[in-house]
């Protein structure tokens, strides 16, 4: 009885990859691009990225004036004050940027596609989209697939962006650094492809990652009230962990 | 016309097994062409089972399934989804899209299976909704609708393609008088306007009275009675009894299966 509980607890994880691979695979199987699902693409871009754009915005100038504050206290003490936009830069590009914009767009979009998706299960409306031969994967997944495989690297532009806005406030107009000396080192540190190609290719990554267990997590909830409230934490809880994960991986290969 | 011909749905020798429980067993069930049909049965009894077999949502362990001359159990997904543009289903709540307007719901299968022109899709879609009594009502979303208008706007979207066969999954459940009057009526105009094969999944003994020309009642499997209501109303049998006359207990006991009362109530173990 022990060994089959064990089993169950070892093998349980292992088989639910392989549904969510399965299901992934299914989804690029039949995929299509016709007008309308362009436009649904588009839609899905809408609701999962510029609706997104608010928390990204207000979060990444914050981190970017944290960053700084505690970058510029820390460099001040070795008399190295100039060096803090090159560490800005280099952390917000490589790391800090496409992480925690993956880890927010988790929050915010992945779960409203969690529970839109575990929603429509319950209330049959992937039912009603197979029975009046409407493939739902066609329709439902793949849009919201490709979406986020869009939206994320948008927003983590974006969230660079900001918070190089939220460094620049903080060094140069209240502790006074000099703005020219802020940009130079920025540029003479940063490497176009490797730092912030690196980190944009990441964002690649973490994006379809992201997406892919948003849809599945809500494609595959069990269709009650209970069942969705579990997928979306689920959501949340695996792209965390898997975006963290993966970061690790890239990151090795990167350098 | 031949007896085959007149048989539009043929479920033959079918079983099923559920999560380890026998939905279905050795079922056979005609259901007769252009009329209205329903299946009835205590709650649990696979009714909804048969209906998703028809569409082929399920596939049966054993048995075949016919929709005219095509074997349903066997089609692939291309076929199927084919054949399922001839079957307009009705489910319980209706499922509409809660991201699009009435209009819009009714012009899904419409713009996703046809290349009309939109200025054609609208004009459907109106007359549509203008049979179910809703054209003023196409703007609005489903949360601006009753529960029996989301029906009836779900009714529109599962006649849009002008179905051989149209699927009602308990159309009555949960409405009041006046919206239950009207889907008797509608249930029994669409029948009439467009020709079509109706299948009423219900167990409202008193609606199907009124509407379906050919009823049979479901229990422990398989179909223990069939024939008109009027039939099956005057039947001796004991189960059709107790269903017909909504009688709480019988061959269909109003217990679950316990152990006995006196032995849970003086044993020490705990809930339940």
């Amino acid at each position: 009885m022990n060994d089959a509980r064990s089993d169950t607890v070892l093998t349980a994880p292992v088989r639910e990859l392989g549904r969510a691979f399965v299901f992934l695979l299914t989804a690029f199987s039949r995929m299509r691009f016709g007008p309308r699902q362009l436009a649904e693409i588009l839609r899905q871009v809408y609701f999962a990225g510029v609706r997104s754009l608010v928390i990204i915005v207000i979060s990444g100038f914050f981190v970017g004036l944290v960053l700084t504050l505690q970058t510029y206290d820390t460099l001040t003490r070795f008399g190295a004050a100039d060096a803090v936009s090159t560490v800005l830069a280099l952390s917000l590009f490589r790391e800090l940027g496409p992480v925690l914009a993956a880890l927010l767009f988790a929050g915010r979009a992945g779960t409203s596609i969690t529970a839109e998706i575990g929603l429509m299960r319950a209330t049959e409306q992937l039912d009603a989209l197979d029975l009046m031969a409407i493939d739902p994967m066609e329709r439902i997944v793949q849009p919201r697939l490709l979406a986020g495989l869009i939206a994320l690297p948008a927003l983590v532009l974006v969230f660079n962006v900001t918070a190089i806005v939220g460094g620049i406030f903080f060094a140069v107009y209240l502790m006074g650094s000099d703005p020219i000396s802020f940009w130079a080192n920025m540029q003479n540190s940063v490497e176009l492809v490797r730092d912030f190609g690196g980190g944009m290719l990441k964002s690649v990554f973490f994006g379809f990652i992201a997406a892919w267990l948003a849809v599945w997590f809500g494609w595959s909830a069990r269709p009650t009230s209970e069942g969705v409230a579990l997928a979306t934490t689920q959501t949340v809880i695996a792209t965390a962990i898997a975006v963290l994960i993966l970061d690790f991986i890239l990151s090795a290969f990167m350098l | 016309m031949t007896e085959s011909s007149a048989t539009a749905i043929s479920l033959r020798d079918v079983s099923l097994r559920l999560g380890g429980r026998t939905i279905l067993e050795h079922l056979d069930l005609e259901i007769p062409a252009g009329r209205v049909t329903a299946v009835m049965g205590p709650s649990g009894a696979g009714k909804t089972t048969v209906l998703r077999l028809i569409t082929g949502q399920l596939r049966p362990e054993q048995g075949e399934i016919w929709i005219g001359d095509t074997r349903v159990d066997r089609l692939g997904a291309k076929a199927l989804g084919r054949l399922r543009r001839n079957i307009g289903v009705l489910l319980q709540n209706g499922a509409l899209f809660t991201d699009l307007t009435s209009f819009d719901n009714v012009a899904l299968p419409l713009r996703e299976h046809t290349r009309l022109p939109e200025s054609l899709i609208r004009r459907l879609v109106l007359m549509k909704l203008e049979m179910v009594g809703l054209r003023g009502a196409a703007g609005l979303y489903p949360s601006e609708l009753s529960g029996g208008m989301k029906r009836r706007v779900a009714t529109a979207r599962a006649m849009a393609l002008d179905p051989r066969i149209m699927c009602y999954d308990e159309p009555f459940a949960g409405l009041d008088p006046i919206s239950l009057g009207v889907s008797l009526r509608l249930i029994r105009d669409i029948n009439g306007a467009l020709g079509t094969t109706s299948v009423v999944i219900t167990h409202d003994v008193r609606e199907v009275a009124a509407l379906a020309d050919h009823a049979c009642i479901i229990a422990d499997g398989r179909i223990v009675a069939a024939g008109s209501p009027a039939d099956l109303a005057d039947s001796d049998d004991p189960l059709i009894h107790q269903f017909m006359k909504g009688e709480a207990d019988g061959p269909v006991p109003f217990h679950y299966p316990a152990a006995p009362l006196e032995r849970q109530l003086l044993s020490d173990g705990d809930a339940p």
